[in-house]
């Protein structure tokens, strides 16, 4: 059977082939966008069924409560406050571990599971060995991360310090808990497989060990459908408040799941911003291509038109060529952003989440969107021009266009032609000539060197996060804590320890911080004022000495949290000892890119606390060196219950981060190359399609390829130049809206680019540019001489 | 005595041929052309579209090359040249006109002269050209602001501003009515007397030959005339 197409389906699949070059070029573009759209919303449905299910399968409860201790009767009461579905009170104890050769500070908590059946909430996903024996004494199950960190396998054998005691254990399982999606100690910033794990113990076990038999210091519930979380708070609040609880929260709040749901918020920021720039520029691209087409098939249109085709098949021609475009670029997005999708995934599966498994989805859903909004973003894009074409009416079509009037380009109109050879003047009033065309085309291959910019920002980002962080903010080696509030005097006994250089005593109690309507809990630390370990900073990073008698806020805390400024007074209620309730004055704001936290100072939280000079913790520096003989020194003080060593902490950081920053690096190469050169090749091929009458007069009349080659490539070599300094003003935008759209109060992003940066920026439009040239060089070669001077244009 | 020998040889052409492959098609185009071009004189060649008089005019202006057959400029022999040479010659010694004028829309009167004087080694200033073709009062103008007279009169300043050794126009009455055309051939026919370059015009216009010190004839791919003008008629009495 003979395929028959309609005449006009044959000249658009003819337009097509010959204009493959640009076709394609665009379509890259186009792909660009749907890629980050698939990637980051196929990312964002996996992700978030995959948390649904495996939240609701290991049912994790959706208020959870911390207090010193209480009896068990007291769970009754707790189980009766309206709205309260399951409840299960256990043990938490925050341990120091010991893995035999492996000699740095790990700090775990020890949860209690019940020995009596499953956990009714928060169930553990075992991934290998076996859960708890009921009523053993050293079994445990660790948390996955911790042992990959460790390559621990059920039989394995590690021994944990529980209040001052050392105890032997027995690994017989390794585990996920819906609980510790994300995994990180508190206090520290990122996480660290090796140096915090999360352990299960069998209750009778862990109560005899941490002094908690018949009590209990951590409980968890699930609500009934329709209940008031609020209310449930409250009511735990006032029953927890005599057994010293620090207060209820909600699973919003709670710490892994709320750093998941600010993963996934970035993600959709991702799926817009990002396919938005790209599908911005392949409409304009598209409508530049399709005013050009158009213009050079205004003779056939009109021909078209006089042998009675209705506006509406004209029109449908153009648009049906522009969703050709759009269909390549769809398809090809779809294929890179579910492979980019994957990858995401799985990264984020190795190094920040630990699910029991991925259920990676592509939606249909997903697709559909992105063709409809591809589609959108073209058909709008080509819409003027194809509008044009249809309106055509036959006789003016068959009349040649009117040429084009230029005029005298402002460098002339400031006297400076005599510095311009003609084939300059050219290129200045070619540009001149489209200003719109022109700042467009700057605009687009701006955006390539933008988007590049983004994709490297990070690592200088997390530099400088770790720069402030580390070297100017918390410059101590070694932060530890006691298991609970000790005399200051213990400092001079950790000052006495040999290797430790210098040694500052903190205060530290969670409280509810609060201002007109808005709230949050946050610890609240009494520093040294004249400390040179830990100090706070102010905008320029400079250390501010913290004044007596009021707090000091993190400026994400003051300004986007509480809305508080300095001078406002501060209600803080303590959530320790009698949780006293006091007015303080908000006397500075400190810059502080991770986490968000209220300083004091010291002495003057020790009064408000009522108490004498009491530390709940200390930062110490560490003679170079003798790091591990401090160490093996503090492991052994009973009193001691964790310890964080920054360095360490930084090095395994880095080694965690370091695939997400290759995998957006290599995203951003692909599809900054993509835009960029989907922008210049454009471009050049336009040029040439319109100025080809032109160098090829100018051909015949002597002129060597490279002098015509220079009035062509030498206009887009002005708006690449051009381009390079706008892309780097592209490249803050967009790395601003990163900013803005990834604070949060888990950390936010320094708006800082480096040089390498702004290097990688014009890299990405010089490459292009090059790529693009050497490209219609070769066109050049093959202009019709001959033939350009017996046509009329 | 006739201009062709008291004047040095400028073309020589012996054997010319041209084979275009059109798809399928062999169009022969020449068909084995001798002919001898004079410095100073002002030939037209006349013949029927398709007769290949513009396939000699491109041979002759170093734009293409022949299939068989030598032609010579001076001492140099265009057929062995490449395409660099061939883009140096033009530049050099060739100036052309076309029907379609072939401005660049971007450049003014001056400058579409300028883009020529700009590469060459001896050349004229372009309102000296221009001034020479008449159009002294329309140096900044943009082509888009010009009659196609006019217009056609920048591309002939264009051609000569660089003191070529040849002018080949190629139909430069083509698109104008026959009052501009007058205008055009007169402008011609100055330089031609005036700098003593040796111009060669195609046209289809018999009319047009009067002007001419000497006519040739094609006629499918042959040269089948080729006469001294005995009475040479200035432009101005031209009329078609």
């Amino acid at each position: 059977m003979k395929l028959s197409l309609h005449p006009l389906d044959l000249k658009l699949l003819r337009d097509l082939w010959h204009m493959r070059g640009q076709v394609l070029a665009i379509a890259a573009v186009i792909m660009g966008g749907v890629a980050t759209l698939v990637m980051s919303l196929s990312t964002y449905d996996s992700l978030t069924t995959t948390r649904d299910r495996f939240y609701a399968e290991y049912r994790l409860a959706e208020v959870f409560a911390v207090l010193k201790r209480a009896p068990e009767s007291a769970a009754e009461r707790l189980r009766a406050v309206p709205g309260v579905d399951r409840l299960e009170t256990r043990v938490r104890a925050g341990v120091k571990l010991e893995v035999q050769g492996f000699s740095d500070p790990i700090t775990g908590m020890l949860l209690s599971v019940p020995d009596s059946g499953l956990s009714l909430l928060n169930e553990l996903h075992m991934k290998r060995g076996r859960r708890v024996e009921p009523y053993s004494s050293d079994e445990v199950v660790v948390s996955d991360t911790f042992a990959e960190g460790h390559r621990l396998e059920p039989g394995d054998r590690i021994a944990a310090i529980i209040n001052g005691k050392r105890k032997a254990l027995t690994v017989v399982g390794v585990a996920v808990s819906p609980e510790y999606v994300y995994q990180i100690a508190p206090g520290s910033m990122f996480p660290d497989f090796k140096r915090y794990g999360v352990l299960w113990m069998g209750r009778n076990a862990l109560g005899a060990a941490y002094d908690m038999e018949g009590a209990f210091n951590s409980v968890t519930a699930t609500l009934e459908r329709g209940a008031h979380v609020q209310e449930v708070i409250d009511r735990f609040d006032g029953i927890l408040a005599n057994y010293g609880g620090t207060g209820a929260y909600p699973r919003k709040d709670q710490f892994s799941n709320r750093f998941l749901s600010e993963e996934l918020k970035q993600l959709q920021t991702m799926a817009t911003v990002f396919p938005a720039i790209f599908l911005g520029v392949a409409a304009f691209l598209l409508n530049v291509v399709i005013s050009r087409l158009i213009a050079l098939q205004r003779e056939q249109i009109a021909i078209l038109k006089a042998f009675g085709y209705a506006h509406q098949a004209i029109a449908a021609h153009f648009v049906k060529f522009v969703m050709v475009v759009v269909v390549i670029g769809v398809a090809a997005g779809t294929a890179l952003g579910a492979w980019f999708g994957r990858g995401l995934s799985d990264v984020y599966m190795e190094t920040t989440f630990r699910f029991p498994y991925l259920d990676y989805l592509l939606n249909a859903g997903v697709v559909l969107m992105a063709l409809a909004v591809s589609a959108l973003a073209a058909v709008s894009g080509t819409l003027v021009a194809v509008f044009r074409a249809a309106r055509l009416t036959p006789a003016e079509g068959m009349r040649p266009e009117t040429p084009t009037l230029y005029r005298a380009t402002i460098i002339e109109r400031l006297g400076l032609q005599r510095w311009l050879t003609a084939p300059s003047r050219m290129i200045a009033r070619h540009i001149e000539r489209r200003p719109v065309k022109s700042l467009l085309t700057i605009l687009g291959i701006a955006c390539a060197s933008g988007l590049m910019m983004v994709g490297n920002y990070q690592k200088g980002a997390i530099d400088f996060m770790v720069d402030v962080q580390f070297r100017h903010a918390a410059r101590e080696d070694l932060a530890l804590t006691f298991i609970e509030p000790t005399s200051g005097k213990a400092l001079h006994e950790l000052a006495a320890l040999p290797g430790v250089v210098h040694v500052e005593g903190f205060r530290d109690v969670p409280a509810i911080l609060r201002f007109q309507n808005h709230s949050h809990r946050a610890a609240l630390y009494g520093i040294q004022p004249d400390g040179s370990l830990h100090r706070s900073l102010d905008r320029t990073l400079q250390p501010i000495a913290v004044p007596a008698g009021g707090v000091v806020l993190t400026d994400h805390l003051a300004s986007k949290m509480l809305q508080v400024r300095p001078g406002d007074m501060l209600s803080v209620e303590i959530l320790e000892g009698r949780r006293r309730t006091v007015e303080l004055p908000v006397l500075g704001i400190t810059q502080q890119y991770l986490g968000v936290s209220a300083y004091m100072q010291k002495e003057s939280l020790n009064e408000l606390l009522r108490e004498g000079n009491v530390v709940t913790g200390a930062y110490l520096a560490v003679e170079p060196g003798r790091e591990a003989e401090v160490y093996a020194d503090l492991h052994e003080r009973p009193r001691v219950l964790g310890m964080v060593a920054n360095a360490t902490a930084i090095r395994s950081f880095y080694a965690t981060i370091g695939e997400f920053v290759l995998f957006y690096n290599l995203v951003a190469t692909v599809l900054a190359g993509a835009i960029g050169f989907g922008v210049v090749y454009n471009s050049a091929r336009i040029a040439l399609s319109e100025g080809g009458r032109e160098l090829a007069s100018l051909r015949v009349l002597g002129f060597t390829r490279g002098e015509i080659a220079y009035i062509l490539l030498g206009e887009l070599a002005v708006l690449a130049l051009v381009a390079i300094p706008v892309g780097m003003l592209v490249g803050i935008g967009l790395v601003g809206i990163l900013v803005v759209a990834f604070e949060s109060e888990l950390y936010r992003l320094p708006l800082i680019l480096t040089a390498e940066n702004y290097a990688m920026g014009a890299t990405v439009i010089v490459v292009s540019a090059l790529l693009s040239g050497g490209l219609v060089w070769r066109q050049l070669g093959r202009l019709d001489l001959i033939g350009v001077l017996k046509t009329r244009e | 005595m006739d201009i062709a020998e008291q004047h040095e040889l400028v073309f020589r052409a012996r054997g010319l041929t041209k084979i275009y492959r059109m798809g399928e098609v062999e169009v022969k185009a020449l068909r084995g052309i001798d002919l001898d071009l004079h410095a100073g004189e002002l030939v037209v060649l006349l013949g029927p579209s398709g007769s290949g008089k513009s396939t000699l005019l491109n041979i002759l202006g170093g734009l293409d090359t022949p299939t068989a057959g030598d032609v010579y400029y001076l001492d140099h022999n265009l057929t062995a040249a490449g395409d660099r040479d061939l883009t140096l010659f033009r530049r050099d010694h060739v100036g052309f006109v076309f029907q379609f004028y072939n401005l660049i829309p971007s450049l003014t009167a001056r400058e579409n002269v300028a883009v020529v004087t700009e590469i060459s080694t001896a050349p004229m200033r372009p309102e000296e050209a221009l001034a020479l073709v008449g159009l002294g009062e329309r140096l900044d103008h943009f082509p888009a602001q010009l009659s196609g007279g006019e217009q056609q009169r920048v591309a002939i300043a264009r051609a000569i501003a660089k003191n070529p050794a040849v002018l080949l126009c190629d139909e430069p009455t083509g698109a104008l009515d026959s009052q501009t055309g007058v205008v055009v051939l007169e402008a011609l026919e100055k330089v031609n007397r005036d700098l003593g370059t040796l111009t060669v015009l195609i046209t289809h216009n018999a009319g047009i030959a009067a002007m001419a010190d000497r006519v040739v004839r094609l006629s499918d791919g042959h040269v089948v005339e080729s006469r001294a003008n005995a009475t040479k008629l200035p432009a101005h009495a031209l009329s078609w």
